[in-house]
């Protein structure tokens, strides 16, 4: 085989073969016999069986979905979480307005101001639901992994605003306390092994 | 005509009737179940113990649903039509004998309306006339889905007849009577007795003529989902929708129990062990009308005139004609 061939060979397995496919009768006996043999070739009947073996070995794969719930990937990207630091249980955000910067459905909406300690203070902070497309950039270009997505997917409401405010974005303190704060695995989180690929920077320059 | 006939008469009417809606209404539930299990569903569960009482929450929505008669509708005739479907439907069952006769409190009792001696005749006949409800609702109904689907209902219904009553024409020559009790007695000595030793030919091609009779799957072109949305029904709403179901469902009941009478042999010789035996005839034959909707495609309206005038029909003269032959050397 030369060079440029095997990239021409479209075979990606080496089983593939061609269905031996007759030619279509033409004259009335051809037709006639075709019609006979699939007559009593019995495909009816293995199609009968095999909907018949799947009815004997009942093997359901239904989830009774209210009652029974299929486990969602980590990177899944649901509803927002506002996630506080392991160490000192204060939020994450710092109100650097990233992410309503580059929100492309303009659904984030944020206020900031300067608090007592000289420290940004994040006052205001709503994601208006109804424009989201959970595309997932925010949570991919937040520095500080503060805002994430979270698995909460049954998001039917009467009220959009049932969903967008920050303190009940934010993970509650005594979940955190508890050890039970999810970190996000999705866009901009850190790749497991993070540790061991951090390098100095070097200085010699 | 004395009081105590009329009376067991309206009665015997009055106990099909009811068991025959509610077998209905519970033959869609197994119909559902039964496709399930097949698919690897689960099928009806939420309401009742494994989705039981889904027959019931059918029923109070169709019978509360608001009955609307759209714009430009032929309004009488697309009011009546669905009565033409059931009435039909429970008409044909009078001829049919649902169980041996049986004694209670020493009366005894015939669970036959009529015993009439064209029965046969009688049966087909009614469910031919089944065909002007399904023709006249999808041609009052002013929408292009329902008015194909009644063209081809009235194509599939007539010639499907010529394929039935050929088929049966040639059991009808060897028993001699058109009496499904007589259908029955002929065949009382057991297995070997059966009429579908003598004439397989005539049970495939008249079982094969049910399900076009009935529009079950693999000719279910009549209202078929995936091309011409509900055909017939696709502007009908709440009970008269029901109406069609209720008959298409019946129909299925009914013409299970003609196969089962005329060619399977029947009750028996009467006793318990037929009558059971019947039940069980008549349960196989709606499971396979159910049982042939998940396994088999539908056929397209001209391959199914094809089957019909280029296959069954000669078969059907073919052995009517050597039945005749046979039976007269």
């Amino acid at each position: 085989m030369s060079n440029i061939e095997q990239f021409k060979n479209r075979n990606v397995s080496e089983e593939y073969f061609l269905v031996d496919i007759e030619d279509y009768p033409t004259d009335g006996w051809g037709k006639f016999k075709r019609v006979v043999k699939r007559t009593f070739q019995g495909e009816l009947f293995v199609g009968l069986w095999v909907v018949l073996r799947e009815m004997i070995k009942f093997d359901i794969h239904t989830v009774q979905y209210p009652k029974e719930k299929m486990p969602i990937g980590p990177r899944y990207r649901a509803v927002h979480e506002m996630k506080r630091l392991w160490e000192s249980g204060t939020e994450r955000c710092i109100g650097c307005g990233l992410c309503e910067k580059i929100c492309i459905s303009d659904c984030i909406r944020m206020e900031t101001k300067i608090d007592e300690n000289s420290r940004k203070e994040v006052s205001e902070y709503s994601i208006n639901l109804g424009r989201c497309i959970f595309c997932g950039y925010c949570a991919e270009v937040c520095p500080e992994l503060a805002i994430t997505h979270g698995g909460r997917y049954e998001n039917a409401s009467e009220q959009r605003a049932h969903f967008v405010m920050y303190e009940d974005m934010l993970t509650p303190i005594d979940m955190l306390k508890a050890g039970q704060q999810q970190e996000f695995e999705g866009f901009g989180a850190i790749t497991p092994h993070e540790d061991e690929r951090v390098k100095k920077t070097p200085l010699a320059y | 005509m004395d009081m105590a006939y009329l009376i067991e008469t309206v009665v015997k009417i009055v106990v099909i009737m009811l068991i025959f809606s509610a077998l209905a209404g519970l033959g869609t539930y197994f119909e559902r179940k039964v496709l399930a299990f097949m698919q690897r569903r689960l099928g009806p569960m939420s309401v009742g113990p494994y989705g039981l009482l889904q027959v019931a929450a059918d029923g109070i929505k169709l019978f509360t649903k608001e009955d609307i008669i759209p714009q430009n509708v032929v309004a009488p005739i697309f009011k009546f039509a669905p009565v033409i479907t059931a009435a039909t439907a429970f008409m044909a069952a009078a001829a049919i004998p649902f169980w041996p006769q049986f004694t209670v409190f020493g009366y005894t009792v015939h669970p036959i309306v009529a015993d009439t001696e064209i029965g046969l005749l009688y049966v087909l006949a009614v469910m031919a006339i089944g065909l002007y409800g399904l023709l006249l609702g999808g041609m009052a109904s002013a929408n292009k889905f329902s008015l194909i689907s009644a063209a081809r209902t009235a194509a599939i219904f007539i010639s499907y007849e010529v394929v039935t009553g050929l088929s049966l024409l040639a059991p009808i020559m060897i028993v001699g009577s058109l009496s499904l009790i007589d259908f029955n007695n002929y065949q009382a000595g057991g297995v070997s007795h059966w009429l579908v030793w003598t004439q397989p030919v005539a049970f495939i091609l008249f079982w094969i003529a049910a399900f076009a009779e009935t529009g079950r799957t693999p000719f279910h072109l009549i209202a078929n989902d995936h091309e011409i949305i509900d055909g017939f029904g696709t502007e009908y709403s709440g009970m008269r929708w029901g109406l069609f179901f209720i008959g298409e469902y019946a129909n299925m009941f009914f013409i299970s129990f003609v196969i089962a009478l005329v060619f399977l042999g029947g009750f028996g010789d009467g006793g318990l062990g037929g009558a059971l035996a019947l039940i069980a005839k008549v349960s196989f034959f709606f499971f396979f009308f159910l049982w042939t909707r998940a396994a088999w495609p539908d056929v397209r309206p001209d391959q199914l005139m094809w089957l019909c005038w280029k296959v069954l029909m000669p078969l059907a003269v073919v052995n009517v004609v050597v039945t005749g032959l046979v039976m007269m050397f």
